[in-house]
C-alpha cells in the first residue's frame, strides 16, 4: 500500500509543481504583454497616480484639473473640467473610458511630466520610487471670456458652427469654438455616439466649402501675379459661361461695369471666376499652398483632429490640384474646394499679418509645478502668403466690406473691423454653410478670426458676420 | 536553520520554534499592511496577532500534552498559511479579516476537539457508517436548502451565518471510505471474471464505483459547480486505488466521469459559462465568462517576481471594492500573487506541497489500513482542493468555487481544514509512537 502512497504523493505533487509553473508563465513570460493591453484596468489606474497639470486659459479660467481621491489606500487623481463644454473639442479629454483627445492628448507628456527631457528622466524615478509624479501646468492663449460668448451665440442659434479668433502676431488661439459641444465630465459616453457629431472640433475638423471667403485668396493671387489691380474694369453681368456652366451672381444679380475692387468688396461672382481662368491652374495653387492649404497646419494638436483644406474627390480625398479642375469656380470658394475654419482664420492673418502665415498656437505657457517656466513659444513664421503691398491693398478692401458691402453686420463701435462674407452652398435647397472672415482692427490687427455655420437660410452676412461683431465686443472688452 | 541540529531536537521543540518562526511572519505582515496603508496606527491588527499567536501556542501546548510524537511540522504549516490568508484578507477589509481572525480560533479550537476526542484514531473506525450518513445528509441539506452564491449552490444559512456543508462532507466521507476500503478491499481488489480479457470484479463489488460516479454527477448538476464534485470524485478513485492497486478503476473512473461530465454540463449553463471563460478568456473580458478571470490574470501578472508588497498592489478598485470579485475567497492566490510575487506564490504552493508530503508521509508510517487510507486520503483531499481552486484562477483549468485551504476567507473552510490536520495529528501519533 505504500508503494501505492508513493504514486499518489507523486502524481499530486507533479499537479502542485504545474501550478508554480503557470504562475510563473504569467508573472514573468507573459507579464509584458498583458500590462500592454487596453482592457486591462491596471493600466487606466496607474495613469490615475499622476497628478496631471491643470490646463488654463489666459484670463485664468480652469479648463481642465486633477482631483485627488483614493484608490486602495493610494492617492490618485481624477480629472475634471470645470468649465463643462465651454472650450471641450479645444481642450479634449483624458477619460478612463474613450482615451485622450485634444491638448490633452498633444500636450500628454507635458501634464504628466513625461518629457524626454532631465525632468521627465527625473519623474520617471519618481515614479519608481511610488512617489507622486506631478504634471506641468498648462496656460493657453484661449480667451475665456471671448470662447462664453462665441459659444453662447451658435448655441442661441441652435446651429452647428465654428468660431476660430487667432492673433496674427503670434498664432495664438484666443477662441476656438465648436457646436455642438459636450461635457467631458459627464456626456463622453453619450458624446460618443450622438449623431450630431460633438467630439468633432469643426474649427480643425470640419470641412466646408469657403463660398466667396475664398475670394481673398483668389484676390491675394491675382494682384500678386499682376493679373488685376484693384482698379482693374471689369463688366459685371448676371451669369458668365464657365465651361459649358452656367455661373451667376448671388441672386443672380447684374451689377454693370466695375473695379476689381469693388468686386470684392460687394462679391461679384463672374468677376472672380474670370480672374480664376485668367489665373490659371497653377497660379492659383501655388498662392493655394502658401496660405496654408494641400497641408496640415504641423501645430501642437493631434494630426488627426487638424485636417488639411483643399480639393477634395469624392471619396473626401484631397486630389492633387494638378487632376483637372474647374478653376473659375474653385476662385469664388465652390466646386469640389474644402476649408477648415481654422483655415480660413489663417487666410485672415495673413492678410492682417502684412502677408506671413503664422503657425496656430494654443500655448501661452507651460509651468513646471514649482511654478518656473518651462516653455514659452515663441511665434513660428510659416512663410509668405503675398507681398506687403498686396496684403495693404487687401486690407484696405476688406475694411470697405464691412463699411460699405456685404459684411455691415460685423461692424463694432470704437474698432475698425475689416473682413469678408462667404455663403456656400451646400447642395441641399435653399441651405448655406455662412462664413464671415477678418480682422480687427484693421490696422496693427490684433483679432483675425473665421466664423461658420453650417445649413442655415442666412446669408454669411447675415449670420456669421454678428457673431464675429459680438465675440469682437467681448475681446475688446477684456483687453481695453 | 533545518540543519542536523535542528532535525535533532525533540519534535514538538522543532514544532514551538517553527510556530514562532511563523508569527514572525504573521506580525511582520500585519505590520507591513499597517505601513503601506493606513494614516494613522492602529492597535487592533495587533492585540489580532496576539491573539493569533496566542490561539496558536495553546493548541501547541494541546498537542505537547496530548500528541507528543505527533508530526511537528503540520500545525507550523497551517499557522504560516492562515497568517498569510489572514494578512491579504486585512489588507482587502479590516471587518472580513476580524471575522476570520474569528473563525481561525474557532477553527484551532475544533482542531483541539478533535485531538483530545480521537487521540486514539480507532475510535474513528467505529463510527465510518454514522460519518458516511452524516456526509450524505450534509450534501442533501445543501442540495435542498441551499442557497446560491456567485452561482454556485454550495452555501446554507444556518441562524445567520452561511455555512459550507460540502467542506465537512468531504472529511467525513473520507472517514467513511477509509473504514469501508478497509473492510472490502480484498473483495474489490480480487477480479472475479473477465470482461474483454481485462478481469474486473463482480457487479455487487463494483457498484461502489458506480455509486461514487453517480453521486458526484448528481451534485455537480445539483451544485452547478464543477469544483466540489470533482474534488469529491477524485479523493473517492484515490482511495479506491490506494486500496486496491487497481489503476484499471482509475482510468474507468476517469472516463465514466469525464463521458459524465459533458453530459452533464447541457444542463449547468454556470459551468459551461466556466468552460467558455477558461478556453476563451480574451474574447469578451467584460463578459460574465470571463471578466473574473481575465482580471485575475493581470493582478498576478502585475505582482512580478518580487511582488508589489503587503498592502501595496492594486487589489481595491475606486468604490472600495474588490476588482476580482471574490478576491477574499476564491481568488485569494491571485491577490498573493500579486503583492508577494512569485516568491510568495511559489512558498505558498510548496508549503501544501509540504503538508501533503507530511501527510503523505504520516499514511506510509501508520501500521494499520484505515489510519493509511484516512492519512491519504485527507492529504489528497487537500493536496487536490488547491490543484482545483489554484488552476481555476490561474487558468490551468476552469474556474470553480472551491476555497483555498486555511488561506481563503470562510469559517465553513478554515474550521473545516484545522480537523483535517487535528486527524493527520492524531493518526501521526499512533504510528510514530508505534514505531518509536
Amino acid at each position: 500500500m505504500n508503494r501505492r502512497i508513493g504514486n499518489l504523493f507523486i502524481v499530486l505533487a507533479v499537479g502542485l509543481l504545474g501550478l508554480i509553473a503557470m504562475t510563473t508563465y504569467w508573472q514573468v513570460v507573459a507579464r509584458s504583454s498583458l500590462e500592454a493591453r487596453q482592457a486591462n484596468v491596471r493600466l487606466v489606474y496607474r495613469d490615475l497616480a499622476i497628478d496631471r497639470g491643470s490646463i488654463i486659459s489666459s484670463d485664468g479660467v480652469t479648463l481642465a484639473e486633477s482631483k485627488p481621491g483614493t484608490l486602495d489606500g493610494r492617492t490618485v487623481y481624477f480629472r475634471n473640467y470645470p468649465t463643462g463644454g465651454l472650450a471641450a473639442q479645444l481642450v479634449g479629454y483624458s477619460s478612463l473610458l474613450a482615451g485622450r483627445a485634444g491638448l490633452e492628448r498633444s500636450l500628454d507628456p507635458e501634464l504628466t511630466g513625461s518629457t524626454s527631457d532631465l525632468a521627465g528622466v527625473v519623474n520617471s524615478f519618481d515614479r519608481l520610487k511610488g512617489d507622486t509624479v506631478r504634471g506641468d501646468e498648462v496656460i493657453l492663449r484661449l480667451n475665456a471670456a471671448a470662447q462664453k460668448v462665441a459659444m453662447d451665440e451658435l448655441t442661441k442659434l441652435g446651429v452647428r458652427g465654428s468660431v476660430v479668433v487667432l492673433d496674427p502676431s503670434n498664432g495664438g488661439i484666443l477662441v476656438m469654438a465648436s457646436t455642438p459641444t459636450f461635457d467631458p465630465n459627464t456626456g463622453l459616453e453619450q458624446a460618443l455616439s450622438d449623431p450630431g457629431s460633438p467630439l468633432l472640433n469643426r474649427a480643425t475638423q470640419g470641412l466646408y466649402p469657403p463660398g466667396s471667403t475664398f475670394k481673398v485668396v483668389t484676390a491675394a493671387s491675382a494682384l500678386d501675379a499682376g493679373v488685376v489691380t484693384p482698379e482693374t474694369n471689369f463688366p459685371g453681368p448676371s451669369c458668365i459661361d464657365s465651361g459649358g456652366q452656367k455661373l451667376c451672381n448671388f441672386r443672380d444679380r447684374a451689377y454693370g461695369p466695375h473695379s476689381f475692387g469693388y468686386a470684392l468688396i460687394h462679391s461679384i461672382n463672374t468677376t472672380f471666376a474670370e480672374v480664376g481662368a485668367d489665373l490659371g491652374k497653377d497660379q492659383l495653387e501655388a498662392t493655394m499652398r502658401g496660405f496654408g492649404f494641400f497641408a496640415r497646419f504641423p501645430w501642437d494638436y493631434p494630426p488627426d483632429q487638424s485636417l488639411p483644406s483643399g480639393i477634395f474627390n469624392r471619396r473626401g480625398n484631397l486630389i492633387d490640384p494638378s487632376a483637372p479642375i474647374d478653376v473659375p469656380r474653385i476662385a469664388i470658394g465652390q466646386e469640389r474646394l474644402l476649408a477648415t475654419p481654422l483655415q480660413m482664420a489663417e487666410v485672415a492673418t495673413a492678410v492682417a499679418n502684412g502677408g506671413q502665415i503664422v503657425q496656430p498656437e494654443p500655448v501661452q505657457e507651460v509651468r513646471a509645478p514649482d511654478g518656473s517656466v518651462v516653455r514659452r513659444p515663441s511665434p513660428v513664421y510659416l512663410g509668405r502668403a503675398m507681398t506687403t503691398e498686396t496684403a495693404a491693398t487687401l486690407r484696405e478692401l476688406m475694411k470697405q466690406v464691412v463699411d460699405e458691402g456685404t459684411g455691415g453686420a460685423a461692424a463694432v463701435a470704437g474698432l475698425d473691423v475689416a473682413g469678408k462674407t462667404g455663403t456656400a452652398e451646400t447642395g441641399t435647397d435653399g441651405k448655406n454653410d455662412a462664413w464671415f472672415i477678418g480682422f480687427a482692427p484693421a490696422e496693427a490687427s490684433r483679432f483675425a478670426f473665421a466664423v461658420l455655420v453650417e445649413d442655415v437660410d442666412g446669408t454669411g452676412g447675415d449670420v456669421a458676420a454678428p457673431i464675429a461683431a459680438a465675440v469682437l465686443r467681448a475681446l475688446t472688452a477684456q483687453t481695453t | 536553520m533545518p540543519d542536523r541540529g535542528f532535525l535533532r531536537l525533540p519534535a514538538r521543540n522543532r514544532e514551538l520554534a517553527l510556530i514562532a518562526l511563523a508569527l514572525l511572519i504573521a506580525t511582520t505582515g500585519f505590520a507591513a499592511v499597517q505601513l503601506a496603508r493606513a494614516q494613522e496606527f492602529a492597535a487592533s491588527p495587533l492585540i489580532a496577532a496576539a491573539f493569533f499567536a496566542g490561539a496558536y501556542l495553546i493548541a501547541h501546548l494541546v498537542v505537547r500534552i496530548t500528541l507528543p510524537d505527533a508530526d511537528p511540522y503540520v500545525l507550523p504549516i497551517t499557522a504560516v498559511l492562515t497568517a498569510l490568508g489572514l494578512i491579504e484578507i486585512y489588507r482587502i477589509d479590516a471587518t472580513l479579516a476580524r471575522d476570520q481572525g474569528l473563525w481561525i480560533v474557532i477553527g484551532l479550537a475544533l482542531f483541539v476537539g478533535v485531538i483530545v476526542a480521537f487521540r486514539d484514531i480507532r475510535r474513528l473506525e467505529t463510527l465510518r457508517y454514522t460519518c458516511g450518513a452524516v456526509a450524505v445528509g450534509l450534501l442533501l441539506a445543501t442540495i435542498v436548502l441551499g442557497s446560491e452564491v456567485n452561482g454556485a449552490r454550495l452555501w446554507i444559512r444556518v441562524a445567520g451565518l452561511q455555512i459550507q456543508p460540502g467542506e465537512f462532507a468531504k472529511i467525513l466521507l473520507v472517514i467513511f471510505l477509509a473504514g469501508y476500503l478497509r473492510e472490502r478491499r480484498e473483495v474489490l481488489a480480487a477480479p472475479t471474471r473477465k470482461l474483454l480479457g481485462i478481469g474486473v470484479p463482480a457487479l455487487r463489488h463494483s457498484l461502489p464505483l458506480l455509486i461514487i460516479a453517480g453521486a458526484s454527477l448528481v451534485l455537480l448538476v445539483a451544485m452547478n459547480d464543477l469544483g466540489s464534485s470533482l474534488l469529491f470524485y477524485v479523493i473517492a478513485l484515490a482511495m479506491l486505488y490506494i486500496a486496491t492497486g487497481r489503476l484499471l478503476f482509475v482510468g474507468l473512473g476517469a472516463g465514466l466521469f469525464a463521458v459524465g461530465a459533458a453530459a452533464a454540463l447541457q444542463i449547468t449553463p454556470r459551468v459551461q459559462t466556466r468552460i467558455d471563460g477558461w478556453l476563451h478568456p480574451w474574447a469578451d473580458e467584460q463578459a460574465q465568462c470571463c471578466y473574473q478571470i481575465t482580471q485575475s490574470i493581470y493582478t498576478i501578472a502585475d505582482g512580478g517576481v518580487l511582488g508589489a508588497g503587503f498592502g501595496r498592489g492594486l487589489i481595491l478598485n475606486s468604490g472600495g471594492g474588490t476588482i476580482i470579485p471574490y478576491a477574499q475567497t476564491d481568488f485569494i492566490y491571485s491577490v498573493i500573487a500579486n503583492e508577494m510575487g512569485l516568491v510568495g506564490a511559489t512558498a505558498v504552493i510548496l508549503l501544501y506541497l509540504l503538508l501533503a508530503w507530511r501527510g503523505f508521509r504520516i499514511a506510509t508510517t501508520a501500521d494499520d489500513g484505515f489510519s493509511k487510507l484516512l492519512a491519504a486520503g485527507l492529504a489528497t483531499a487537500v493536496a487536490f482542493q488547491v490543484f482545483v481552486i489554484v488552476g481555476g484562477v490561474i487558468r490551468l483549468l476552469p474556474l470553480t468555487g472551491l476555497t483555498l485551504p486555511f488561506v481563503s476567507y470562510g469559517g465553513s473552510s478554515v474550521t473545516a481544514n484545522f480537523a483535517i490536520a487535528g486527524l493527520l495529528l492524531c493518526i501521526s501519533q499512533r504510528a510514530n509512537r508505534a514505531r518509536a
